[in-house]
């Protein structure tokens, strides 16, 4: 059963890990590949591993296209291409192999390491070194690039419209050798090594990661200030982000801390600007009392939370999804509002511009938990399209003179007056207030505040969003965020067996649409919660909330090594036998 | 329509105070209404943005827009604000601990980052609204709390040299118990092009009657003040007990302000991830 799983992953898909020590171009050669690839029609994504060194040290860069959305890896890779062996070892574990893979390699770097000659994968010798320094400025991973191209069965000529684009900015000469350092390693060896994919359907596609996704979506929400302090994996966006909020009337503030960060936002967006900060674990940690500011002050604002290996430091160049428990119950005080996730890198665009906006209408905060392995990976997406939401934020313009700040209205959302609206004029509190604002420390107040802070919440429709569902069956499979890629993987897998399976994966996290996920639930004999964290976390909230039949079960792998879809699959037929 | 002026009262929400009687925040805030009145403010223009503490609790006093956030976080608050809405007079006020303890450090970096807006510290040298603890300002051999019965035995937080070391370019410090004075150093401060910062020695009747005998001490600085010298501006404010008061130091420095103009749209970014 399982080797067919494989067969069919092999014929819709191609995998190829690129491994080598630091600075020889390992990820430039992955995104090169990649980009190729969608050139040729096919989708892809690309995941690197780096070593935590700052510079140099090993790296790979893991690559599958397919002619369909791709948004997990493989059970196993095709093609291994070493371009040195330095530090393999550390990868073996993320590069699996069977005996239909192969292994691409230079004779002059060394013997095939032994851990990796014991799947039996075949290996094809290339004289990448030799070829390389036959040209100025040769790169042994052009030679690779060009002989991995005709394994893959690439076209030369999207490789080489690849090669010039990414690397027009180092120059003509550059571009020069690694055309033809492509080529040498195209034609070395023109044995076909199997069928290659079916040909893709020529979509329009972006080449994007999920950082930058995050802030595509960010700025369709009409985010135009942040505030955000350096951290792995959450800085590219940060990077992204700074010059072109600086040319669409905005700006980024380098803050000396998260503490400052979050505060910062809070100030903009009190000043009416859409705000929003990006950050790992450990500075949503430092961000929380901020947030609980920014909600009873009823100040909108975002923060994306990539997620890294927790807690503490843990590790922060990989993915875990651990910090579902602080978004959700981070803050003290009663203090519900919004936490969401994105499904896969393409909608980390929709989710972000969709969190934005629904913390600016209902002037709330919003956590949208992405994490290591959306926001580094590069993926070939279909646009994204621009969806219609109107969801802004309600602005008093000319207040009259019976104008509340707190007022407790039909929606429980009150207008907002802006700093410079005559006759508006408040003060934004952190203490519990009455409707004028006022600092209040009695009951009546305190209870009328919560209820208004709640119900805005509870009381909107949030519409068909909050959950991707798709499939039927008596199995059913709840997740959220970045698992849904490889959960989706393994229905497909299962439907190749004329098996179909029902998923629900969760964006929108709280408020939890409890009917609307009981109806999903509907009926279904086996329940699994799969999440890549250690604990449990969906799956310990889903029980809290009294919304998980009994017999639903736990797939709970922490990180940093990324399910794969062999292992739901395994756990969903095991006990069905 | 010419408007009439308003008058320092008008600048009043009308909130009682939660401050007790005899409080130096009374003159503070008396003082600032009247530097408002003195500009010529209108109301709705002016941001009052504080942290936590008997002194952060002023903007609720004041009649126009306020932000009374968290404990040590005014001077960030307000930084974001300024950057999106430039248009706003920004006046950040709270007190020593809320200054110079637990947001001791967006003090160094509001100083250094030279924002237009003005920090008012209300420097009582003691944690009034928790009942009284010693500060970053206390003395070390203060032993009036029973959090720290042998006193803090660490020297004194310098509120002034630390600002000139981090980079302020508007240093004053102020005494509640001269509130014309104070009301000239608000206003010199309000109109600084940058990040003005002024201490404020507002003594707490509670939790520091001793601070009654500050009258006889606080005396107008007798070097030449204020100076645009900075090393000069260093010995004035070493060679000083910390009760002198006056502008210290006023040196223009290029103040950091995005401009916030949009010169092209956003699908032209987007278009960058076409394959």
């Amino acid at each position: 059963m399982n080797n067919n799983n494989e067969v069919s992953e092999s014929n819709n898909s191609y995998s190829v890990a690129i491994t080598g020590s630091g600075g020889s171009g390992a990820v430039t050669a992955g995104r090169i590949v990649l980009e190729a690839a969608a050139r040729c029609g096919y989708l892809g994504l690309m995941t690197r591993s780096a070593g935590p060194q700052i510079r140099g040290g090993e790296s790979a860069a893991m690559v599958r296209f397919s002619p369909d959305p791709v948004e997990c890896m493989g059970n196993h890779f095709d093609l291994l291409v070493a371009l040195d062996w330095l530090n393999i070892d550390r990868f073996a574990d993320e590069i699996p192999l069977t005996d239909k893979s192969l292994i691409l390699c230079d004779p002059a770097a060394g013997d095939v390491p032994a851990q990796l000659r014991s799947n039996g994968a075949e290996i094809r010798e290339v004289p990448f070194k030799v070829f390389a320094s036959g040209l100025p400025e040769g790169r042994i991973n052009m030679v690779a690039l060009g002989a991995m191209a005709m394994i893959c069965g690439l076209q030369l000529e999207a490789l080489e419209a690849s090669v010039k684009q990414i690397l027009q900015r180092k120059g003509g000469e550059v571009v020069e050798s690694a055309l033809r350092a492509l080529s040498l390693g195209y034609n070395h060896d023109r044995r076909p090594v199997k069928a290659p994919l079916l040909p893709g359907e020529r979509y329009d596609v972006w080449s994007i990661t999920g950082n930058q996704a995050c802030g595509v979506g960010a700025l369709r929400g009409g985010v135009r200030f942040v505030a955000a302090y350096p951290i792995t994996p959450a800085s590219e966006m940060l990077e992204w982000l700074a010059p072109r909020l600086e040319k669409l009337g905005g700006s980024l503030l380098q803050a000396e801390d998260e503490l400052a960060s979050i505060n910062m936002i809070i100030g903009a967006s009190f000043g009416g600007v859409p705000s929003l900060t990006a950050t790992s674990g450990p500075g949503l940690s430092l961000m929380v009392e901020g947030l609980g500011l920014a909600l009873v002050s009823e100040t909108p604002v975002t923060v994306v939370n990539v997620m890294r290996g927790g807690p503490s430091t843990g590790i922060p160049t990989k993915s875990e999804q651990a910090d579902l428990d602080i978004a959700l119950y981070g803050l003290h005080g009663d203090a519900p509002h919004l936490v969401f996730a994105p499904l896969s890198i393409h909608d980390c665009v929709f989710t972000t511009q969709w969190a934005v906006q629904l913390a600016e209408h209902l002037q709330t905060i919003s956590v949208v938990l992405s994490d290591q392995s959306l926001g580094q990976s590069q993926a070939i997406i279909e646009i994204p399209p621009v969806p219609d939401m109107p969801w802004r934020r309600a602005i008093e313009e000319a207040p009259d003179a019976d104008y509340m700040r707190y007022r407790v209205t039909a929606d429980s959302i009150s207008p907002m007056t802006l700093p410079g609206t005559p006759g508006g004029m408040y003060t934004a509190d952190g203490l519990e207030h009455n409707e004028h604002g006022t600092p209040s420390s009695m009951a009546v107040d305190h209870r009328e505040q919560l209820n208004k802070r709640l119900n805005k919440l509870e009381e909107f429709d949030y519409g068909d969003d909050w959950a991707e569902i798709e499939g039927q069956g008596d199995a059913c499979i709840i997740t959220w965020g970045s698992s849904t890629g490889v959960v989706k993987e393994a229905r497909k897998k299962l439907r190749w067996q004329s098996r179909d399976i029902r998923i629900i994966a969760i964006r929108l996290l709280a408020p939890l649409q409890k009917q609307k996920l009981s109806r999903a639930i509907g009926g279904a004999g086996r329940i699994l919660v799969v999440e890549q964290n250690h604990s449990g976390q969906l799956f310990r909230y889903l029980r809290a909330q009294g919304v998980l039949p009994k017999q639903a079960e736990s797939l709970a792998q922490p990180g940093p090594l990324p399910l794969r879809s062999g292992r739901i699959i395994r756990l969903l037929t095991a006990k069905d036998e | 329509m010419p408007v009439p002026a308003l008058k320092a009262k008008d600048y009043k929400s009308g909130i009682k105070p939660v401050w007790c009687p005899g409080c130096g925040h009374f003159a503070v805030l008396a003082a600032l209404t009247k530097a408002m009145a003195h500009l010529g403010f209108e109301k709705e223009r002016v941001a009052v943005v504080s942290g936590i503490g008997c002194s952060s609790r002023l903007p609720a006093y004041i009649d126009s827009y306020g932000f009374h956030g968290i404990h040590g976080r005014a001077l960030a608050a307000a930084s974001g604000l300024k950057a999106a809405r430039p248009d706003l007079t920004v006046v950040v006020a709270g007190g020593d601990g809320d200054g110079f303890s637990i947001g001791g450090n967006h003090f160094l970096h509001a100083c250094r980052r030279n924002m237009d807006m003005t920090y008012i510290v209300m420097d009582n040298e003691v944690y009034g609204m928790t009942k009284g603890q010693a500060s970053p300002t206390t003395r070390p051999t203060w032993t009036q709390s029973k959090m720290t019965p042998h006193g803090t035995g660490i020297p004194r937080f310098n509120p002034a040299a630390i600002a000139l070391a981090a980079g302020a370019g508007f240093i004053a410090r102020g005494y509640s118990g001269e509130p014309a004075e104070m009301t000239r150093l608000l206003v010199e401060a309000i109109e600084y092009p940058g990040f003005a910062f002024v201490q404020v020695l507002s003594g707490c009747v509670t939790f520091r009657p001793d601070q009654r005998g500050w009258k006889e001490v606080v005396h107008p600085f007798i070097n030449d003040v204020p100076t645009e010298d900075r090393i000069k501006a260093a010995q004035i404010i070493q060679a000083d007990e910390g009760k002198a008061t006056g502008i210290i130091y006023a040196s223009p420095f290029p103040v950091w302000q995005p401009e916030n103009k949009q010169v092209t749209e956003l699908n032209l970014f987007e278009e960058e991830f076409c394959i």
